[in-house]
């Protein structure tokens, strides 16, 4: 009930200020959150995202999966499946455009 | 006529030795991969100097490498599920096999005859002919759900058998191949949630995995198997809160000195210190950040210690007398791992992010030269071709 309740907040409150928040992430910040992406991410999901001990994130993988899901998975994390959450390392606008870098496909 | 014999071998040995430079051996040689490039660095430990490069090795991420048991050729299992043999003496690939989807690991048999390889997907462990890299057997690690299961902690122990375990189903397998033509598997159920990695002590008789569903690890001793696996140092993590896990730490590097073995906390500051004998703790050091790599000096004298990210810039040295952290390093972002060399006097350090492998003095802790080397991960020297487990 309460991550019902969450997640609707958290739906609520990024539909507000996604849009302007994830223009303004610097050239640098994009890059620095690639190169996350593909070295820390990249540990669990493997550096070209075709899964490991975590699952593909391919756009094959991704296609179809609701952005606010896939965006709550990464903040608070699956601790039954051994996702951390990224919650106090990435905000709500870096999760969103990092799901969208994923579902356009990392270029490698 | 016989002199002229003579003179044409004398120019042939000359025209050969040119072209495989001088003879040398290959105890002082290694390898470093760099997980980005789908190559790896040949590296030589005497001079400290790279001796050159082989590339096409596929998605190196989370790759690592084992050595015939002549030293002179790498077997790389890499995560696109490739298998590739590297003659490191002429830095040439000499065989590259796609064998699965996504491979995590592998190991060599006592004999060298066989290499493993442990793979996510399809979940299971194949196993191939070290000369020909031909599939010999294919073991599916269907567990007891019916389900294929990720295999990790993929290990040799003596009499041509490997250990692995069922990451999903979390089980224990050892697989004997003593023939090749009909392995036997023993199959331990219901070890623990999420073994995420193994390891085997260097004398071959203890299998330890890690858990990460539950505090704990699972030994199994190898002697007695019939007594099957025990969970030991289940009270470490009673009461506390578990910290996210941002990295899953490696079992393989474990450390083993005075009758004590020094263990990564999954999810804690600490590195777990546990008696050997009685497998009971015998203590905890608290150290910077999570711990990645716990990994004893040959000598067993000092630990040392890399961390997750995002605190993954810092090295600690620990003191196995004392059990005190004596030394902080600080080599810079992504620190991946870290090997000794054969006897210990230095420690080659990959530090990712800053495109170079650091090699330090572990008395001293100076600094002594760095190599440029993209993005390396892991570090792989030729002693391990003739040691259990690794």
């Amino acid at each position: 009930m309460l991550r019902i309740f969450l997640l609707l907040i958290f739906a609520l409150s990024f539909s507000n200020s996604t849009k302007s928040h994830a223009e303004e992430l610097t050239s640098q910040r994009q890059a620095a959150l690639i190169h996350m992406l593909k070295h820390d991410c990249g540990s669990c999901h493997g550096l070209t995202m075709k899964g490991g001990l975590g699952p593909p994130l391919t756009p094959d993988a991704l296609a179809g999966k609701d952005m606010d899901i896939l965006s709550d998975t990464v903040f608070y994390g699956l601790p039954e499946r051994a996702m951390p959450p990224w919650e106090g390392m990435l905000s709500r606008e870096e999760i969103v455009w990092l799901i969208k870098q994923l579902k356009k496909g990392i270029p490698q | 006529m016989k002199q002229q014999i003579t003179k044409i071998l004398f120019i042939l040995t000359f025209v050969l030795m040119g072209c495989s430079g001088s003879i040398r051996g290959v105890g002082d040689m290694g390898l470093v991969i760099e997980r980005a490039s789908g190559r790896i660095q040949v590296v030589e430990t005497t001079n400290k100097t790279i001796l050159g490069g082989v590339k096409g090795l596929g998605d190196l991420s989370h790759a690592s490498a084992v050595y015939s048991r002549d030293g002179r050729y790498a077997y790389l299992f890499g995560r696109d599920g490739g298998l590739s043999k590297v003659d490191i003496l002429t830095q040439t690939l000499v065989k590259r096999v796609i064998q699965g989807g996504n491979s995590i690991g592998g190991a060599i048999s006592q004999d060298g005859t066989l290499v493993a390889v442990s793979n996510y997907t399809p979940g299971g462990v194949r196993v191939f002919d070290s000369t020909t890299l031909e599939l010999v057997a294919d073991i599916p690690a269907k567990g007891e759900d019916g389900e294929l299961s990720k295999v990790v902690g993929l290990v040799d122990i003596p009499g041509q058998k490997f250990v692995f375990s069922l990451f999903d189903a979390g089980e224990i397998w050892i697989a004997d191949l003593s023939e090749v033509a009909k392995p036997k598997i023993t199959k331990f159920r219901e070890i623990g949630e999420k073994p995420y990695d193994g390891l085997v002590t260097p004398d071959g008789r203890f299998y330890i995995a890690g858990l990460f569903g539950e505090d704990g690890l699972a030994l199994l001793d190898l002697w007695n198997i019939e007594k099957g696996p025990r969970k030991i140092l289940q009270d470490y993590g009673r009461g506390a809160k578990k910290l996210p896990v941002y990295k899953m730490p490696h079992l393989e590097g474990w450390a083993i000195a005075g009758g004590m073995a020094f263990l990564p906390a999954i999810g804690r500051h600490e590195i777990l210190v546990v008696d050997t004998n009685s497998w009971e703790e015998k203590g905890r050091i608290p150290v910077h950040s999570q711990p990645v790599f716990a990994m004893g000096r040959p000598d067993g004298r000092q630990v040392w210690v890399n961390f997750a990210f995002p605190k993954n810039d810092t090295l600690q040295v620990i003191d196995v007398q004392s059990m005190k952290v004596v030394k902080s390093l600080k080599p810079g972002k992504g620190v991946m791992h870290m090997e000794f060399t054969p006897r210990g006097e230095h420690i080659w350090v990959s530090v990712r992010d800053g495109d170079r492998v650091e090699v330090y003095h572990t008395d001293s802790f100076t600094k002594l030269t760095e190599l440029t080397v993209e993005k390396p991960s892991g570090i792989f020297f030729t002693s391990r071709a003739h040691r259990i487990g690794l």
